[in-house]
């Protein structure tokens, strides 16, 4: 059985004017162990996506339309606060993209550590001596230096690597089979990006936790990830083993995302994809992508293309790669 | 008659805060083309804004001299003449903060011109249209507000504003780091044409060693307000000197195999960049850096020629 | 031409935006509404009040004292005066107490606190708090008294006094808004660019202060409109016979709880008008928070 399975997921905003229609039939799986990397511009929809696996988004003006949500084979779409809590202590954790937005600054380090680590009501009652000692290992667990003067410091002390190092380790005091990082390292300075990534994945191997990884950098999918979905306006254009995807991008948007990163081979600049991210109040019928694609035929601007397998694993929702 | 547009020697910037003093810049010298691109690259607490800002004359220096045209520029903008105003413009780096959320596009494309007193044949609106256009955008931007459009888009109309005067050199402040790679590289198009089509000089300043590769004639690189190496590109990433360059190179996530053989393979990012209030003595790179002697904690390295137009500081290579 | 057309449209979207925004909340409405009513009642006192000539120089003490009737909705007063149309007569002093004085704080405040925050740091920023803070230091109701018992009590020197007091609170907060934006990379452009110091203060910075200002204005109504009565309920105020809100309450206070109709009513019209006003400043607020996003 697949640890979490997003089937045909719908869902958008109601704002003035309409209703943004972001989701679009989202298809997404991970299997025990995996490090999966979803990988889509700004406005894709992949922060929506997780956040509605955890069932974080503000109801209105958020709402999901169609689809299921499987964690463990349960759908967590029909579940209520308190069983989404339980969800959220062992079963799902997140890290999300800002790390100074997401540590309260008025409280220190030691307080939120042991805030997390005892509302994650593992081992069922747990002594104060032990959160603090599970507080410290977990520090110790990424890396920083002096623990227990750590837990005493105020987050507005600290750079932002240590931050979201810090975020990484309540993310993962508590065990949870399944960490969803959102952009963890973009706002981090490149040197610091490269330690925080390695830092992440030694961890998560160790604990074995499957992780999904979302960037919008492909460099950072290639160098994390061991499958990966590229995404666009709402729904999966494009999944595969990493190395397959880097060695042979089918899909016209992925292409065109390749080309457009500079490379340190010194190969000038790409063109860049011609027009614009979709209007989600008003989004182009079929294929998303048709407006802006080089390929674009008749089939295209009429139905939604579904997962067409190219190979073991390689799916593209293309048109191109019917039959 | 030099080529030269822009020198600046040994320009410092120090700020005095409660914690202490900041030396944002701490000395740095280089020159730039006349219509050639020069990187200044750098992480957090690189000085690299700073140095702009000061070019700019937002901040006025502490120390060190600007010549602008051989012209010396080593003041705030309050103090200096208007026609320098006119001919060296930014683009800053966040688009969402650059223009007024409050003025229309064409408020924010008059005012330069306004201020100037650029009157043309054509009246101030037609004007403003001719800008868009220089710079691709259809001309019903006008009336749009900088909410309704892309950060993208806020980027070209910061940039069309910049050209407003019509200027002779440009820093580009990382005007593309917050934004997705294809739309960042539509708008590194749009600068490499209007570069050609309007003869212009850029300081081009990101963290982005891969976007240099392709745009840049010069590379230099700062930390912790100096500058640890200047070279021509492709020497540069031929070659890179300083231990510093190395663990910067090697920390690009690239997406082909090829590029991997650009990387330095044994340098390993570490440590945590130092504050800027409490900058370590003697070489500020020592405490991160895997080559480091035991002069390096003590005595500052000064600069040296490698190779032709190649400059490190590092005493790896100061021959001591 | 097309353009100007364009530019209708757009300013059109923005209208329609807007009270889209503000009407989400039932209470802006109902906020609005009151406010509407209240102003109406006040213009159009002489013609919509039962006995207009009440609210002068009118004296009938056959019909003095009279409690709430089908003839005088509210009563009359110990004068005999119908207390329902001297409440309308008394909207238009309140209204026109808080006009004036908002009129008058506002545009100091706001151009002091635009000026003292882009120049924060000089000696004009230390001269401008150091001044507002004096001013606020003094509670507020006892400023007000003191000015107004060394002039002459009126309604005029009332507005005075309270706008002394009040336009501290304009400065204030523009000048936090001010000190803040003026480090924005937009202002910056402004000012490489060469822009002039007065343009840059109020065509770059004051656009974007207009929200907590308007807001401000609104839900001050509310409170000026408190404070007069206030001074007036002293005797510091509106002078008799002049219809004056609070003076109606002072006066009407000392026949309570047997005549309890001549301090309630016009309390309650106050109560009406402030809960207005700071209901529709609230519904200004939502309004114009949503298009800062």
């Amino acid at each position: 059985m697949r640890l979490l399975e997003i089937r045909q997921l719908r869902a958008g905003f109601n704002v003035y004017g309409g209703t943004l229609k972001v989701l679009n039939g989202v298809n997404l799986h991970l299997n025990e162990g995996e490090k999966v990397g979803l990988v889509g511009e700004t406005g894709c929809g992949k922060t929506t996506t997780a956040k509605s696996t955890l069932k974080i988004l503000p109801e209105p003006p958020a709402e999901v339309f169609g689809g299921e949500i499987l964690f463990n084979g349960t759908d967590v779409l029909p579940l209520g606060q308190k069983e989404m809590r339980k969800i959220h202590a062992t079963g799902i954790s997140m890290i999300f993209q800002d790390p100074t937005a997401s540590l309260n600054p008025v409280f220190t380090i030691g307080d939120q550590l042991r805030d997390t680590i005892r509302y994650a009501g593992i081992d069922g009652h747990i002594t104060k001596k032990e959160i603090h000692e599970r507080a410290v290992l977990s520090l110790r667990d990424v890396h920083l230096p002096d623990p227990e003067r750590m837990l005493k410091n105020y987050p507005i002390q600290l750079s932002g690597g240590m931050r979201q190092r810090i975020c990484i380790a309540m993310a993962l005091a508590t065990q949870s089979q399944l960490l969803i990082a959102d952009e963890p390292t973009t706002s981090l300075d490149v040197t610091i990006q490269a330690q925080v990534l390695r830092l992440l994945g030694e961890l998560v191997e160790q604990k074995e936790t499957s992780t999904i990884l979302i960037t919008h950098s492909l460099g950072v999918v290639r160098e994390w990830t061991q499958r990966v979905y590229v995404m666009y306006a709402g729904s999966m254009v494009e999944t595969a083993q990493t190395a397959d995807l880097f060695n042979n991008p089918l899909h016209p948007y992925t292409e065109g995302l390749m080309k457009a990163v500079p490379r340190l081979t010194g190969e000038g600049i790409a063109e860049g994809i011609s027009g614009r991210i979709p209007d989600y109040l008003n989004p182009p019928g079929g294929c998303r992508f048709h407006p802006r694609c080089p390929h674009v035929m008749k089939i295209c601007r009429e139905e939604k293309p579904p997962y067409f397998t190219v190979d073991a694993d390689h799916q593209v929702a293309c048109f191109l790669f019917k039959g | 008659m030099t080529d030269e547009i822009l020198k600046i020697r040994d320009l410092k910037k120090y700020f005095y805060t409660k914690h202490g003093m900041v030396k944002a810049a701490d000395g740095v010298t280089f020159s730039i083309q006349k219509k050639e691109t020069l990187g200044l690259v750098g992480e957090s607490g690189s000085g690299k804004s700073t140095v702009a800002y000061t070019i700019l004359g937002i901040y006025s220096p502490t120390d060190g001299s600007i010549l602008f045209n051989g012209q010396d520029i080593s003041k705030p903008w309050t103090k200096r003449p208007k026609h320098f105003k006119k001919d060296i413009q930014i683009v800053f780096q966040d688009p969402g903060s650059s223009l007024n959320p409050r003025r229309s596009i064409r408020q924010i494309l008059e005012l330069p011109l306004k201020v100037h007193r650029i009157e043309g044949n054509v009246g101030r609106e037609e004007q403003a249209i001719r800008l868009l256009d220089k710079v691709g955008l259809p001309a019903d931007y006008m009336y749009k507000y900088p909410q309704a459009i892309g950060g993208g888009e806020r980027q070209i109309v910061a940039i069309a504003r910049a050209l407003a005067t019509d200027p002779s050199f440009v820093v580009l402040d990382e005007p593309t780091s917050a934004l997705d790679v294809s739309v960042q590289a539509k708008i590194i198009n749009l600068l490499m044409g209007l570069q050609d089509e309007f003869d212009l000089t850029y300081l081009f300043i990101t963290h982005d060693l891969s976007l240099m590769r392709n745009m840049a004639a010069r590379v230099a690189i700062m930390y912790l307000g100096k500058i640890c190496e200047i070279a021509p590109t492709v020497e540069f990433f031929k070659n890179p000197l300083h231990p510093y360059t190395q663990m910067l190179l090697s920390s690009i996530p690239v997406v082909s195999e090829k590029e991997e053989e650009y990387k330095p393979k044994k340098i390993i990012p570490q440590g945590e960049i130092p504050s800027p209030v409490d900058v370590p003595p003697g070489c500020n790179f020592h405490t991160r850096c895997p080559r480091r002697m035991e002069i390096c904690s003590r005595v500052d390295p000064d600069m040296v020629t490698q190779e032709e137009g190649h400059l490190v500081r590092c005493h790896l290579y100061t021959g001591a | 031409m097309a353009g100007k057309k364009k530019k209708d449209s757009h300013t059109w979207e923005k209208v329609k935006k807007s009270w889209y925004q503000f009407s989400k909340n039932p209470l802006s409405i109902i906020g609005a509404t009151i406010v509407f009513l209240i102003m109406c009642l006040a213009i159009f006192a002489p013609f919509v009040a039962p006995y207009p000539e009440h609210a002068g120089n009118f004296v009938d003490f056959s019909n003095a004292s009279r409690p709430p009737s089908l003839h005088h909705l509210f009563g009359t007063d110990v004068f005999g005066r119908d207390i329902l149309s001297r409440v309308f007569f008394g909207f238009r002093f309140s209204l026109v107490m808080g006009f004036v004085v908002i009129s008058l704080t506002a545009p100091v405040g706001v151009t002091l606190g635009l000026i003292a925050g882009y120049m924060k740091g000089t000696w004009v920023d230390t001269l401008v708090m150091r001044l507002t803070d004096i001013f606020v230091a003094v509670p507020p109701l006892v400023l007000a008294l003191a000015v107004t018992s060394i002039l002459k009590p009126s309604v005029f020197n009332a507005m005075m006094a309270v706008s002394l007091m009040w336009w501290p609170w304009y400065c204030r907060l523009v000048y936090g808004i001010s000190s803040s934006i003026k480090n924005e990379f937009f202002v910056q452009a402004a000012e490489v660019t060469g822009s002039g110091k007065l343009h840059i203060i109020f065509r770059e910075i004051l656009p974007n202060c207009f929200g907590p200002i308007f807001t401000k204005i609104s839900l001050d109504m509310g409170w000026v409109i408190l404070i007069g009565s206030a001074l007036s309920f002293v005797g510091l105020g509106a002078q008799p016979p002049t219809p004056d809100l609070g003076t109606m309450v002072a006066d009407g206070a000392k026949y309570m709880p047997d005549q309890w109709w001549m301090a309630v009513f016009p309390a309650f019209a106050i109560m009406f008008v402030v809960f207005g006003f700071n209901i529709l400043g609230d519904g200004i607020r939502d309004m114009l928070e949503v298009e800062e996003g």
